[in-house]
């Protein structure tokens, strides 16, 4: 198991020096010139455009620049922003809150939606499957952004519950409404995923078995079944987490949350390479992460799965 | 220059903010049922004129906090509240007052004599002295120091001296030998403004390249302030983090993500304080949560209303007698190609025609809800030396005189096109007035969609866009010169049509001598009237802000620069 870790953290090498080369390159490539908005509708100064250029690697070529990136990153330095903040710094902090995020998110996923998918997948058929598979069917095709609005402005602005938008140092009880609002997608393919694979799984031949060796039946489901039928569902939520990392543009922006997601945006439209760069380098390492994770868990939900 | 990069910020939004608005349209009343105390902090003062701490809504600052490097409405309506100018502008009509300075004198329009008050502090207990300008705008101008509003202080005598050389290199996309300012290599000739000289420690003298009329109005605008000694020890990187100005209030912490406080400063005894003690600025990515919180008395000001609360005048029923508009000095236009770019666009009276066939007064009903005033003009009205009307009968819409028109000047062979940034709000009035063209002139009209502004830009300051294009414009300082000298001087940086008109700038250097300010103004008048002949852009129209507030505060104010007057503001007793 340690050799297999090991193996897999080395690869992770190759992989980060790789992407983040496709992402320097990709975000530099954009069009546009990141002086030309900077001043209205003049042109900047020329002393300016040329401090600017200098101070941020602007006039070497592209492959050059990468070299002096990587040499910083090594040194644990992300660069500073146009802004001149200092990128860690900053992605630091709104990693912070935006893990939080996800947490709630994640857990609200992964214990409303696994509840719901085994309440429908041993009734299949009945009202509860019905009812399950309706309600998920409705918040799938409501975007999050009609669902986060209408939250906020029922149980922020009319019913006074949760605050409108988060303080500026969010504890987890303020980032409840929104991460409800993130997870809520999620949750209706978490449990649609569950109840399929353990509707499916109760067919099978080893479940035949244990119901004639004498098991009850929660012991049936809940250890024999859903355990081989818990292996789709946690790639699809170890997946999901990187995207709760970087994909709640819409939701933060709605709750005004200080998160990577509006970070990499606002970075784009302000062609920060920089910024941009270290944010997503950040993200490519958590979804290295999840992965393992993920891979690992495969082993403890089934055996037969070995790593070794 | 402020105020589109904040365009930009909060552009790309827009569509989204538009469709939640319809989804979440049931709030007729909705500010009712919420309790009016949550951010509350009751105010200590018996009366509630005075005292207490609000919040403004706000949003990320570009920049360092220096003065010459603020160019943005994010990091400048922070700033605005730290610092304290020569003059203040009036916040009901502009009009510049005496601030630091005891008299401002000439008698040529080009030798200034700068008296200061006596006794004025910086926050940090020094004094306000000549050599605080002086030294400030030599920092401000330096070629080394590259800051982005150097070019205020061009005007000055030997501002020219203080530029790098330049130096012959290669672009590295095109391969072209270009020149670029080198400061290493060639020094700037001179590290000081010749034209400024302090004479004691309350006086000092400018001298300007040529004479200007409207040295005073430029004088209120924040690169002017003076910086305190403190700035100079390390050129100016702490005070970038945290500013020292001598205006009525003073920062006390700045966090890029969460926002400014600024809290009253002790040591100011000006004329311009302010009531109450502590000033919020919370940031925002998006303006519609900003307006969620105004709704539900979480923040107090929110200077600019999103599209979707004008929509359907929303705002008034959500925020019952909170709300307030003015117009600001702001300007739309539509600006035909350089002939560089583009020549097909030269005859006069094709754009006089293209102009006459535009609906202003339907589009701004229909599509802008009512939040812009059709312009008749160049000229912003809220500046000195406005004069109505200057466009006449080509800034109104008449289809059959603009066919009339259209046809005398030969047509027009092709497809007009309209460019846009599709990151900002113009779609949908820029497919208006292409409509509007088409219907009237029977000529066919694209509105061209480009992906975001700084491409936009990029092309349009390279001289590679064709066709017309939209500019947009918001004063630097309210004069009625602003709106003309910087975009249609010839050669003038703002100049985008490259637009060149012999007696138009004839008229504005006579302007500039002029004696009076009477005397000026007819003068830039007469130089915009040279606008309505040649016709180098199409006036659309002018800004307007709407502002809201919540239940705690009172006395709001919008200047004419489209702010919130945070020194009249009042938290409610």
């Amino acid at each position: 198991m340690t050799k297999y870790i090991v193996r897999r953290l080395l690869q992770m090498i190759p992989v980060i020096i790789g992407s983040t080369f496709l992402i320097f390159a990709m975000v530099f490539a954009l069009p546009g010139n990141p002086l030309a908005g900077k001043c209205g509708e003049r042109p900047c100064p020329p002393a300016f455009v040329e401090k600017f250029r200098a101070d941020h690697n602007l006039d070497d070529p592209l492959p050059i620049r990468y070299v002096k990136y990587l040499g910083d990153l090594a040194h644990g330095n992300f660069g500073t922003t146009f802004q001149g903040l200092n990128v860690l710094d900053e992605l630091q902090k709104r990693y912070l809150i935006t893990v939080k995020l996800a947490v709630i998110a994640l857990l609200f996923e992964a214990i409303i939606g696994v509840l719901a998918g085994v309440l429908a997948g041993i009734r299949k058929g009945k009202f509860i499957d019905n009812l399950v598979l309706v309600s998920t069917l409705v918040v799938i095709s409501i975007p999050t952004f009609v669902i986060g609005s209408l939250a906020q402005t029922i149980f922020g602005v009319k019913l006074g519950w949760f605050p409108v938008t988060t303080p500026s140092k969010p504890g987890w009880y303020d980032l409840l409404l929104p991460g409800l609002v993130l997870g809520s997608l999620s949750l209706a393919y978490a449990a649609r995923l569950t109840r399929t694979n353990l509707a499916e799984n109760l067919r099978a031949d080893y479940v035949r078995t244990a119901v004639a060796k004498g098991l009850s039946r929660p012991r049936v489901i809940g250890v024999h079944t859903l355990r081989n039928s818990l292996i789709p569902v946690v790639t699809f939520l170890g997946a999901d987490f990187g995207g709760l990392l970087g994909g709640a543009i819409i939701t933060e922006r709605i709750f005004n949350i200080r998160g990577v997601g509006g970070y990499i945006f606002q970075s784009i439209n302000s062609r920060d390479g920089t910024a941009v760069v270290g944010a997503v380098t950040m993200l490519v390492i958590v979804y290295l992460f999840m992965n393992l994770l993920v891979d690992i868990l495969y082993g403890v939900l089934d055996p037969r799965i070995s790593h070794d | 220059m402020r105020g589109t990069t904040r365009t930009v910020a909060i552009a790309g939004v827009s569509a989204l903010a538009l469709l939640t608005a319809a989804c979440s349209g049931d709030s007729g009343n909705g500010t009712s049922s919420t309790s009016g105390n949550a951010s509350a902090s009751s105010s200590d003062s018996a009366t509630g004129a005075a005292g207490g701490e609000i919040s403004i809504s706000g949003c990320t600052p570009q920049n360092p906090f220096i003065p010459a490097m603020t160019n943005e409405t994010c990091g400048g309506d922070m700033l605005d509240e730290v610092l304290a100018r020569l003059v203040h502008y009036n916040s009901d009509d502009a009009k510049p007052e005496l601030d630091l300075a005891e008299s401002i004198e000439t008698t040529d329009n080009q030798n200034f004599t700068v008296k200061l008050k006596q006794g004025r502090k910086f926050s940090d207990g020094t004094e306000v002295k000549a050599a605080n300008f002086v030294k400030a705008w030599n920092w401000n101008r330096a070629g080394a120091n590259g800051t982005l509003n150097s070019y205020f202080f061009d005007v000055i005598d030997g501002a020219a001296d203080m530029d790098c050389g330049l130096v012959k290199v290669k672009d590295k996309d095109t391969g072209e030998d270009v020149e670029q300012p080198d400061c290493e290599k060639k020094p700037a000739a001179s590290e000081e403004l010749s034209g400024l000289k302090v004479v004691d420690d309350y006086t000092f003298t400018i001298k300007t390249t040529e004479k200007v009329s409207n040295l005073l109005v430029r004088l209120g605008y924040s690169a002017f302030a003076p910086l305190p000694d403190s700035f100079f020890a390390d050129n100016g990187k702490a005070y970038g983090a945290k500013p020292v100005g001598a205006g009525p209030y003073m920062m006390e912490s700045y966090d890029p993500a969460t926002g400014a406080v600024l809290v009253k400063n002790p040591d100011y005894t000006g004329d311009f304080a302010g009531k109450v003690d502590k000033i919020t600025f919370k940031i925002y990515q998006d303006t519609e949560a900003a307006y969620k919180d105004v709704m539900a008395n979480q923040t107090d000001l929110l200077a600019a209303l999103p599209a979707s609360a004008l929509q359907g005048e929303k705002y008034k029923s959500d925020l019952p007698d909170r709300t307030a508009e003015k117009a600001t000095g702001t300007i739309a236009t539509i600006t035909f190609p350089s002939p560089k770019a583009d020549k097909t666009y030269a005859n006069p009276d094709l754009r006089k025609a293209i102009s006459m066939a535009i609906d202003r007064d339907t589009i701004i009903k229909t599509i802008l809800a009512n939040t812009r005033q059709a312009a008749t003009g160049w000229v912003s009205p809220v500046v000195d030396g406005y004069k109505a009307d200057q466009c006449g009968e080509y800034c109104k819409y008449d289809p059959a005189k603009a066919k009339e028109l259209f046809t005398k000047a030969g047509g027009y062979n092709g497809t007009i096109s309209l460019g846009y940034n599709a990151d900002g709000d113009h779609k949908s009035w820029t497919e208006a007035a292409c409509n509007s063209i088409k219907d009237a002139l029977g000529v066919e009209c694209k509105a061209q969609p480009y992906p975001d502004f700084s491409t936009f830009r990029t092309l349009i300051t390279d001289r590679k866009m064709k066709g017309m294009f939209r500019t947009g414009w918001q004063m630097d300082y309210p004069s009625i010169e602003n709106f003309l000298a910087p975009i249609y001087g010839t050669g003038a940086g703002s100049n985008d049509g490259d637009y060149s008109s012999e007696k138009f700038d004839t008229l504005i250097k006579e302007a500039a001598a002029a004696a009076d300010p009477a005397m000026a103004n007819q003068k830039y008048q007469e130089a915009e009237a040279q606008l309505a002949i040649d016709f180098p852009s199409i006036p659309m129209w002018y800004g307007k802000a709407i502002a809201g507030w919540s239940e705690n505060v009172e006395n709001v104010k919008i200047t004419p620069f489209g702010t919130i007057d945070l020194a009249a503001v009042t938290k409610k007793a």
